[in-house]
């Protein structure tokens, strides 16, 4: 006798509880109480929760939670076809830009790409102390024999951050100039911002093989394009209403008021949320080193899987080293962009 | 003359359901009324002025009057709830978007209380936004933006920066900026209100010297009678939203037409302000103890007279004699009380 078999009966729903009841699976509190050959477990409690699995017992035709989680099983493989007949052309293109971007940083020798490195260092920051730290970090790289893994990391950190801005800036557009776009996408933001990032793996590797690698690309693109997003928007709408209303009286187009005036105002923001983007992508890449991203997430998770400690530290602490480093290259591209506008 | 720009009617309210509010306004609802039983501000209410071609109608009212509110209908920055805007007999109301930004870019000029300057633009590039905008060539831009920069006495600052620059300079490139333009129309929202009152005077000669070379239509608003006397050739006094007395500056100090008005000017130095234009009698022939001119003020007549009340001058218009004035109605003109009692008698 099952705790809300009186509630039903009251309801008149009985019969309609009770067709095809048999074929019903027995739940685990059933089996349970079966194997201990008592009812034993609905007496001892008292009235308990009205949760699916106790309603399943009293009417067949209420569903049980597990059938919750297998519905949205369910429901996501019968549009994966679908889903993947439009997905996998789109995102196509990141898996090459991957592949040929790893290729490169691989193939080309270190004398070639260090000196190329240190320019493009130099090139947007302009400072000689960090371009002198750059160099340091690629040397001790290549001397504790990482450097082929670092630049694997790199690249993909190189890609996926490039694309996050190409997407995220127009997108943060977007938001600052429509409150009600501003409305829907802010939660999105916070659930890809706070969703276990294991999370969206799942239903990835069930779109795409886990050997392509635009399946990791999407996982590190989706959790650090977020502050980017964001930072865009906030410069905006931080932009001096003055000057916004000065822009007006003087006849700018719109196209006009956000290049000449909008984005360059909101530059030192959107810097910030580059810098913030490179970060969480970096972060990302030893998750992604799951679902076979190569580069120095990989040592760190042998690290893990064999509990080879000190493979596992120094590759942890070469993620910081590169994490430092790209802080400091942005951070110095923020400050030269600061400069020359704040001087008082 | 017909005027450069008119405003008829012009009511503005702030609210959601603004529009159906001007009725209530019309049929005499007051300010605490409407925001006590519909929830919408007053900004503006039966607005009418003229501004002539030429001339610079000043604005002025205390904050809050809604100034700055009205001037920026006259581009458009905002829109109104009922009355039209002529501008060269073209009601800005009924331009499409296209028209408006080439209203904006080509007949209306706007100078900024707080400069509104592009801090990430060197000054010269500041200068010339206004024809840039416009898609001009850079030979162009670059020309005019030099010129009208070594026009406010900015030459040799163009590479630099508008925060390396003191307030003063700002508006300057700020002028230079609506010059730049070349429209016929400049407004001025408290342009000179942020700087401190040397500058501020600098920036008065400035401004009338430059109005005596180009002959603009500028419409200037402020909060400071004493800059609004200097460079007014016509006054508007604003009070919550309402236009109190309009006319010509001597006329409203001499003949103000509420307290209000009075209280307004009583705090100011009528001595420097007055001319003698403004409280001359007509010239009886008899002998006068000298000449003055008819655009000197009251102080200068005080100084040539060295304070004796006996004497009578003759009134000159370059050489015309125009009328005469005696001493005794300078003295009691200085006085606002006795000096609108006088004229209300008389």
């Amino acid at each position: 006798m099952a705790a809300y078999d009186g509630v039903i009966d009251t309801l008149g729903l009985r019969d309609w509880c009770d067709v095809g009841k048999e074929d019903a699976p027995l739940s685990m509190a059933q089996l349970l109480a079966q194997a201990g050959g008592d009812d034993a477990a609905a007496d001892e409690g008292g009235l308990p929760f009205p949760s699916l699995d106790v309603l399943h017992e009293a009417c067949g035709r209420i569903g049980q939670t597990r059938d919750l989680t297998a519905g949205i099983e369910e429901g996501f493989l019968s549009i994966r076809a679908e889903l993947k007949f439009v997905l996998d052309p789109i995102t196509q293109p990141l898996s090459w830009m991957l592949d040929s971007t790893l290729w490169v940083f691989e193939s080309a020798p270190w004398w070639i790409m260090m000196p190329a490195l240190l320019l493009l260092t130099y090139w947007v920051s302009r400072s000689k102390s960090v371009t002198g730290f750059v160099a340091a970090v690629l040397l001790f790289f290549g001397f504790i024999d990482h450097y082929e893994v670092a630049m694997q990391t790199l690249a993909i950190v190189f890609v996926c951050t490039g694309l996050s801005v190409l997407l995220g800036v127009p997108i943060g557009i977007g938001m600052s100039k429509s409150d009600t776009a501003q409305r829907t996408i802010v939660p999105i933001l916070d659930l890809l911002q706070t969703l276990p990032t294991f999370v969206y793996l799942i239903p990835l590797i069930f779109l795409f093989s886990v050997t392509e690698s635009k399946l990791y690309g999407i996982a590190i693109i989706l959790y650090a394009i977020v502050p980017v997003i964001r930072l865009t928007d906030l410069g905006i709408r931080l932009v001096d209403r003055d000057v916004i209303e000065a822009a007006n009286a003087f006849g700018l187009t719109a196209w006009q008021k956000l290049s000449r005036v909008e984005l360059p105002l909101a530059l030192p923001n959107i810097m910030a949320g580059v810098n913030q983007t490179i970060m969480m992508s970096l972060a990302m890449v030893v998750i992604a080193s799951l679902v076979s991203a190569p580069g120095l997430g990989v040592l760190v998770l042998r690290g893990i899987r064999n509990l080879e400690l000190g493979v596992g530290i120094v590759a942890g602490l070469g993620i910081v080293l590169l994490a430092v480093m790209l802080d400091r290259v942005s951070k110095a591209a923020l400050a030269r962009v600061d400069t020359g506008r704040k001087e008082h | 003359m017909t005027a450069k720009v008119s405003l008829r009617g012009l009511y503005k309210i702030f609210g959601p359901n603004h529009i159906s509010m001007v009725p209530h306004v019309k049929e005499g609802m007051d300010k605490a009324t409407l925001l006590d039983q519909h929830k919408h501000v007053l900004g503006l209410q039966d607005i009418n002025v003229d501004m002539q071609p030429g001339e610079i109608t000043v604005i002025m009212g205390l904050s809050g009057s809604g100034k700055s509110t009205l001037i920026r209908h006259l581009n458009r920055l905002i829109d109104p709830s009922a009355g039209e805007i002529l501008v060269d007999g073209q009601d800005v109301m009924k331009l499409g978007q296209g028209a408006l930004r080439s209203l904006r870019q080509k007949q209306m000029s706007m100078v900024f209380q707080k400069f509104a300057l592009l801090p990430h633009k060197t000054v010269l590039e500041n200068a010339q936004l206004p024809l840039s905008v416009q898609g001009a060539d850079k030979a162009t831009c670059d020309a005019e933006g030099r010129k009208w920069l070594a026009r406010v006495g900015l030459e040799g600052f163009e590479d630099r920066f508008p925060s390396q620059l003191s307030g003063g300079m700002q508006q300057r490139v700020g002028i230079a900026r609506a010059l730049t333009a070349n429209t016929d129309i400049m407004l001025m929202d408290e342009a000179f209100s942020a700087l401190d009152p040397l500058i501020r005077t600098d920036m008065q000669n400035l401004l009338l010297e430059l109005q005596k070379e180009l002959h603009k239509t500028i419409v200037f608003i402020t909060h400071d009678l004493d800059e609004a006397l200097k460079l007014a050739d016509h006054l508007v006094i604003l009070k919550d939203g309402a236009v109190v007395q309009q006319g010509e500056p001597q006329g409203i100090l001499l003949r103000p037409a509420d307290p209000y008005i009075e209280d307004f000017v009583s705090d100011i130095n009528r001595a420097r302000v007055l001319r003698v234009r403004s409280v001359m009698s007509d010239h009886d022939g008899r002998d006068c103890d000298g000449d003055v001119q008819a655009g000197a003020t009251l102080e200068e007549v005080i100084a040539l007279s060295d304070g004796d009340t006996n004497h009578v001058y003759r009134v000159r218009d370059g050489e015309a004699v125009i009328g005469q004035l005696h001493m005794v109605d300078l003295v009691r003109a200085l006085v606002p009380r006795v000096a609108s009692g006088r004229t209300q008698s008389n």
